[in-house]
C-alpha cells in the first residue's frame, strides 16, 4: 500500500507492507532510530509517538493507520535549535538514567501537560502509568513534568 | 573557560542526557552494515525434550530467507557457554550450548535460527521450523530436586547438586562454633524464607550486531561487559582475541542481567562468520523475558541464636539456591556473595553458612542488582523482625543493641571481612527522626486498639552491604576465574582537552559526567574539556566492566592513579620551562607554581609544550599520557538505614506504602543528583520485590509470566515518592573515600517493605507473608490459609494473568 506520511515536518510517500507498524516503518524505513521498542505488548511505552497531536504506542499502530496523518516523534520536539522544555526538565530532574525509555516518557509526557497543564502528583503518575522505566523509580520523572508544567504554563 | 573546584560532592547535570532526550541514540539495534542480514531464534516451547527431528525445508523457501541453520550445524563449532565461578573443585557443570543439539533443557532455549533479509521475513520462516520433541521428565522445584529418587536435569550427572559450599566461622577461626550456639542458646529462632525468582527486565531487549567482513570481527552487543565478552567469545570459539573487537554503544539498563556471555551473542557471531556477511539479533521482550537469565530464587532456613537479653549469639543460614539448567557466568557464585552479608551489620560471634546450588528445568539464573546481597539482607532483616517479636521489644532496639558501634571500626567480622568505617547510629538517628518513627508507632498503636480495618506497619532495614567487585586475591580465594582490578588511561591532547579512557562500561550510571567531575579535580581543568570513552575494546582496550558497584569504587580510582601519574610526568616539564627545580613547584587548581612566587604554568599548557616537544628536558618522553590498573585492597561497606510504612487493608489485603524514608551512607558523593538518582531505582527494583515482581512457571516449566502484560513491573502509580538523606562516613579503602550505590536501595527496601507489612499484621498471627506480597497473600495471611491445600488462586503476580500461587500464606 502506498502511504503519505509527515514525520517531524517532512513528507514521506512510501509503499509499505499493510503489516507494517509504525515503529519499524519509522525506525527502519525513515531512520527515525530515537524512537524505540520495548516489549511486544504495548506496556511499556517506549515507542510513543505523536499521531495527529495525541500520543500513541506506534507499536500498536500500522503505518497504514498513519496515512495522511502528521506523526511528531522525539527527533522533532526540540524546535530551533532549542530543547523542548520538557527535554529541559527531564535533564535538569535526572529523569532518565539510561535513557531507553526517556523518548516515550518524553511524549507521552507532552501529551500528559496538554490534558492537564497544571498537574498534581497523582495526575502526573496516572498520566504516566502506560510508561515503564526501570532506573529512576519514577520520582524524578514526576519531578521533571511538574516543572514543565510551571515553564510551560509561565511562557503562556 | 577556568575550572571553579572542587568538582567532586557537585550535582552536575549529565553530560549523557544530551542525546538521550533528543533521540541521537546508538542502541545496539539502531544500527546497520552493508549487506546486514537478520536473524531470528526459533525456541523450545517445553522445558525438558529430547529434539528427535528438526525439518526446516519449508523454511528455507520462504521469501527472503537466505539460511536456517539448528544445533547440528554448530555443534562442532560453539563450544560451551562459559562459567567463570567453579565455586568448588567437584562443582558439577554440564556443557551448556548456546543453540541446542539433541536436548532442551529449559523452554525458552534456542533450537533453530532462521537469517533473512529483513527481520519481519526472518520471522515469517522462524515459525515454519517444524521440530519434534520427546518429552522427558520436568524439574522444577527445587527441594523435590534433592530429594532421594528425584529426576534429573541432566542424567549424566547422576544428581541435581551442582556443589556445596560452606562457610564456617569455627574452622575458618574467624568465630565460634554455630551448633555449640545452638545447644547453648536461650533462645532459637527458624525460619525459612523464600526467594521468589525475579526477571531482571532491563528497557532496552538484547541485541547484537555481528560484521565478520573487516580485519577483525566486530560485535557491536547491548552488554554490560564488552571487555569480558571479547576474551569470553575468544575462548569459547577458539577465535584468537586480537582478531574480536567489541563494542557496546548506548546501552538501555542492565542491573546484572547483561553481565552475561549469552548465547545469543555467540550464535549471531557463528552465523554471521559461516554466511562472512554482517547479521544482526534483536530480541523481542517476550524472548528476553524467557531466556536472559533471571535473578534471586533460593529457600533459605535461618538459625538464629540469642540470650534472652537481645544479644545474639550465632546465625547458621542453609540455602538452596536454583541454578536454573545451565551455569552461566557467574551462576554458581551468586549466592557465595550472599556468604558474607548474612551477618550483616550485626556482632554474630559464630556463624555458619552452606549453600547447595540446584538444577532445574529453567532458564538460568546469574546476577540481578545485588547478587547474592539482596537475598541475604533480606533474610537477616526479616530474622531480626521474629527475633524482636519473640523478645517483644522493638525491633529497632534489638539491631541497636547488636550492631557494630560507630567507634569499633574498622571491624573483622565472623566471616573475616574488615569493614572499614561506617557508622550505624548516625544514619539510624537521621532516618528515624525524618519518618517521625515515634508518631508511627503511636498511630501503629491507635489504629491496632481501635480494630482499624487498614492497619499500620513499620518496617526497618538496617543493611550494609559489599561493593567494589573486589580484591584480586579475594576472588581468587573464591575460586572465581578472574580478577577484580579496573583500567584507566588518561590522554593529554594538545589544546589541553582531556580524553579519560576506563575500562567502566556504563549503561545509565553516568559515567562521563562522574569520571569529569573527578578528571576535573585531579587534573584541575574545566570539567568541560573532558571527555570519557568506555565500551569499545578497541579504543577502551582494558577493562573488567561495570557490575557489583565497582564502578566508583574501582573504576574511577584507577583513574584517580591515572591522573596521578600525568600530574607526575608534567612535573619536570613544568620545572624545566619555569626554570626552577621539581622540588619547589606545587601543583594545585592545574597549576604548577614555583612555591612562593606568581611564576606558573598550566597542565593544559604543557600539553601544548610537550605536543611541540620543542623545548623539553633531556630524556623526557613528549607524552603526558598516562594509564593505569588499579586492583583494589578491600571492599567498601556503604550501609544505611531504610524505613517503611505501610498500611493494609485487612478486608482486600491490599497493600499501600504511605511513606519510606531512607539515610544512606555511602561514603563521599561525587555527585549528588546522580546517588540520589541511583538510590531511587534501587529502591524501586526493590520494593517491586516485595509487592510485584516474580516469575512464575506452570507445571510444564512454561513460563507463564513471559511478557509485559504478565510480569508485573511497577508503573508511576504503583510506587511512592521517596525520602532520601545521606549521612557521609567516608571509606578509608580508597583516596576519594567512595563506597559505591548502585546496589543499595534494592538491597536494602525488600526486607523494609515485608517487615512493615507483617508489622501491620502481626497480631493476627502472621509472622511471614511470602513475596511478592500481593493482596491475595496477605489477605490469606490474615485469615489463614486453606487447610487442605488446594486452593488454587490466581491473583497473585503478574496482575493475575499467570500466576499459580499453592503456597499458604504465612499465618501460623
Amino acid at each position: 500500500m502506498r502511504i503519505t506520511v509527515t514525520v517531524d515536518g517532512t513528507t514521506y510517500t512510501d509503499d509499505v507492507e499493510p503489516r507494517l507498524l509504525l515503529v519499524h516503518y519509522l525506525r527502519e524505513r525513515l531512520g527515525k532510530v530515537g524512537t524505540v521498542v520495548g516489549c511486544d505488548t504495548s506496556n511499556c511505552g517506549a515507542c510513543t509517538v505523536h499521531l495527529n497531536g495525541r500520543s500513541v504506542k506506534s507499536c500498536s499502530v500500522l503505518a497504514v493507520q498513519a496515512d495522511g496523518a502528521e506523526v511528531t516523534t522525539i527527533e522533532g520536539v526540540a524546535r530551533d535549535g532549542k530543547l523542548h522544555p520538557v527535554q529541559q526538565a527531564f535533564h535538569d530532574n535526572h529523569a532518565l538514567q539510561c535513557g531507553f525509555c526517556t523518548p516515550g516518557m518524553i511524549m507521552q509526557s507532552i501529551d500528559l501537560l496538554g490534558d492537564h497543564p497544571d498537574p498534581d502528583e497523582q495526575q502526573i503518575r496516572h498520566g504516566l502509568e502506560g510508561n515503564l522505566c526501570r532506573c529512576t523509580g519514577y520520582q524524578n520523572i514526576v519531578s521533571a513534568v511538574r516543572q514543565a508544567a510551571d515553564t510551560l504554563g509561565a511562557k503562556q | 573557560m577556568t575550572a571553579t573546584l572542587p568538582e567532586v560532592g557537585k550535582s552536575r547535570l549529565r553530560k549523557e542526557d544530551d542525546r538521550l532526550i533528543t533521540g541521537r541514540t546508538r542502541w545496539t539495534d539502531n544500527l546497520t552494515a552493508n549487506g546486514m542480514l537478520h536473524m531470528a531464534i526459533l525456541r523450545s516451547p517445553v522445558a525438558h525434550a529430547t529434539i528427535t527431528n528438526i525439518d526446516t525445508s519449508a523454511a528455507k523457501t520462504m521469501p527472503g530467507v537466505v539460511a536456517v541453520f539448528t544445533g547440528a550445524d554448530f555443534a562442532d563449532e560453539q563450544g560451551s557457554l562459559p562459567c567463570a565461578w567453579p565455586i568448588t573443585p567437584d562443582m558439577k557443570s554440564p556443557p551448556a550450548p548456546s543453540l541446542a543439539v539433541d536436548k532442551v533443557k529449559f523452554a525458552g532455549e534456542a533450537v533453530a535460527v532462521v537469517v533473512a533479509r529483513s527481520a519481519y521475513e526472518a520471522a515469517d520462516a522462524v515459525n515454519a521450523v517444524d521440530v519434534d520433541y520427546s518429552d522427558l521428565p520436568v524439574v522444577l522445584d527445587m527441594r523435590a530436586a534433592v530429594a532421594e529418587g528425584a529426576d534429573l536435569v541432566h542424567p549424566d550427572l547422576g544428581t541435581n547438586e551442582s556443589a556445596t559450599w560452606i562457610f564456617d566461622s569455627a574452622a575458618a577461626g574467624t568465630g565460634g562454633d554455630v551448633e555449640q550456639a545452638i545447644t547453648d542458646a536461650e533462645v532459637v529462632i527458624e525460619r525459612t524464607y523464600r526467594q521468589q525468582r525475579l526477571v531482571p527486565a532491563f528497557m532496552e531487549p538484547r541485541s547484537m550486531l555481528v560484521d565478520p567482513t573487516g580485519a577483525q570481527f566486530t560485535m557491536w552487543s547491548a552488554t554490560q561487559i564488552p571487555h569480558i565478552l571479547r576474551l569470553m567469545i575468544a575462548l569459547t570459539l577458539g577465535v584468537p582475541e586480537h582478531k574480536v573487537r567489541v563494542i557496546a554503544p548506548d546501552v538501555g539498563g542492565g542491573f546484572g542481567g547483561k553481565l552475561q556471555v549469552t548465547p545469543e551473542e555467540i550464535i549471531t557471531f557463528l552465523v554471521a562468520r559461516r554466511l562472512a556477511k554482517p547479521v544482526k539479533y534483536t530480541e523481542s521482550r517476550s524472548e528476553s523475558v524467557q531466556a536472559a537469565h533471571h535473578g534471586r530464587d533460593q529457600w533459605q532456613k535461618l538459625t538464629l541464636t540469642a540470650k534472652r537479653d537481645g544479644t545474639v549469639t550465632g546465625l547458621k543460614v542453609e540455602l538452596l539456591a536454583d541454578m536454573g539448567a545451565y551455569l552461566r557466568l557467574v551462576t554458581p557464585g551468586v549466592p557465595i556473595l550472599g556468604a558474607f552479608m548474612f551477618n550483616a551489620i550485626y556482632k554474630f560471634p559464630a556463624y555458619k553458612f552452606v549453600c547447595t546450588n540446584v538444577f532445574t528445568n529453567k532458564v538460568p539464573t546469574d546476577a540481578y542488582r545485588g547478587a547474592g546481597r539482596p537475598e541475604a539482607t533480606f533474610a537477616i532483616e526479616r530474622i531480626m523482625d521474629e527475633l524482636a517479636a519473640e523478645l517483644g521489644v522493638d525491633p529497632m532496639e534489638v539491631r541497636r543493641q547488636n550492631w557494630i558501634k560507630h567507634e569499633e571500626f574498622p571491624f573483622t567480622t565472623v566471616c573475616g571481612l574488615t569493614y572499614d568505617t561506617g557508622n550505624y547510629e548516625a544514619a539510624t538517628d537521621k532516618a528515624t527522626a525524618l519518618f517521625d518513627y515515634d508518631g508511627l508507632r503511636a498511630e501503629q498503636a491507635k489504629r491496632r486498639a481501635a480494630g482499624d480495618p487498614v492497619q499500620l506497619g513499620i518496617g526497618i532495614s538496617t543493611f550494609t552491604e559489599m561493593c567494589g567487585l573486589a580484591p584480586s586475591r579475594v576472588l581468587g580465594s573464591l575460586s572465581y576465574g578472574a580478577g577484580g582490578w579496573e583500567h584507566a588511561a588518561i590522554r593529554m591532547l594538545p589544546s589541553g582537552k582531556v580524553e579519560v579512557v576506563t575500562g567502566s562500561s556504563a549503561h545509565g550510571q553516568g559515567h562521563e559526567t562522574a569520571w569529569s567531575q573527578v578528571v576535573a579535580d585531579q587534573l584541575g581543568v574545566p570539567f568541560e574539556d573532558i571527555e570519557v570513552i568506555h565500551g569499545d575494546t578497541m579504543s577502551s582496550p582494558k577493562g573488567l566492566d561495570t557490575y557489583g558497584s565497582r564502578s566508583l569504587t574501582v573504576g574511577a580510582i584507577a583513574v584517580v592513579k591515572a591522573a596521578g601519574k600525568v600530574v607526575e610526568k608534567a612535573r619536570p616539564i613544568a620545572a624545566h620551562l619555569l626554570e626552577c627545580a621539581e622540588d619547589d613547584l606545587e601543583f594545585a587548581g592545574g597549576k604548577f607554581t614555583v612555591r612562593g612566587t606568581d611564576s606558573a604554568t598550566s597542565i593544559q599548557d604543557i600539553a601544548l609544550a610537550v605536543f611541540a616537544a620543542h623545548n623539553l628536558p633531556d630524556g623526557v618522553e613528549p607524552s603526558l599520557d598516562s594509564e593505569a590498573t588499579y586492583d583494589p585492597e578491600n571492599f567498601s561497606f556503604p550501609h544505611g538505614t531504610h524505613l517503611c510504612a505501610a498500611e493494609v487493608d485487612t478486608e482486600t489485603g491490599a497493600v499501600k506504602l504511605r511513606s519510606y524514608v531512607c539515610v544512606d551512607d555511602v561514603g563521599v558523593a561525587v555527585n549528588p543528583l546522580i546517588v540520589e538518582g541511583q538510590v531511587h531505582g534501587g529502591l524501586a527494583q526493590g520494593i517491586s520485590q516485595a509487592l510485584y515482581e516474580e516469575a512464575v512457571h506452570d507445571e510444564a516449566g512454561t513460563l507463564t509470566t513471559a511478557t509485559f502484560a504478565d510480569y508485573l513491573l511497577p508503573s508511576a502509580v504503583d510506587l511512592p515518592s521517596f525520602t532520601t538523606d545521606r549521612t557521609e562516613t567516608p571509606s578509608t579503602s580508597n583516596p576519594l573515600g567512595v563506597k559505591g550505590v548502585g546496589e543499595a536501595g534494592t538491597i536494602a527496601s525488600t526486607p523494609a517493605v515485608v517487615n512493615a507489612i507483617v508489622d501491620a499484621v502481626r497480631h493476627f498471627g502472621v509472622t511471614d507473608i511470602e513475596m511478592p506480597c500481593t493482596p491475595m497473600r496477605v489477605w490469606r495471611a490474615i485469615n489463614g490459609s486453606s487447610a487442605d491445600g488446594t486452593d488454587r488462586s490466581t491473583a497473585g503476580a503478574g496482575g493475575g494473568l499467570g500466576s499459580i500461587d499453592t503456597t499458604p500464606g504465612g499465618a501460623q
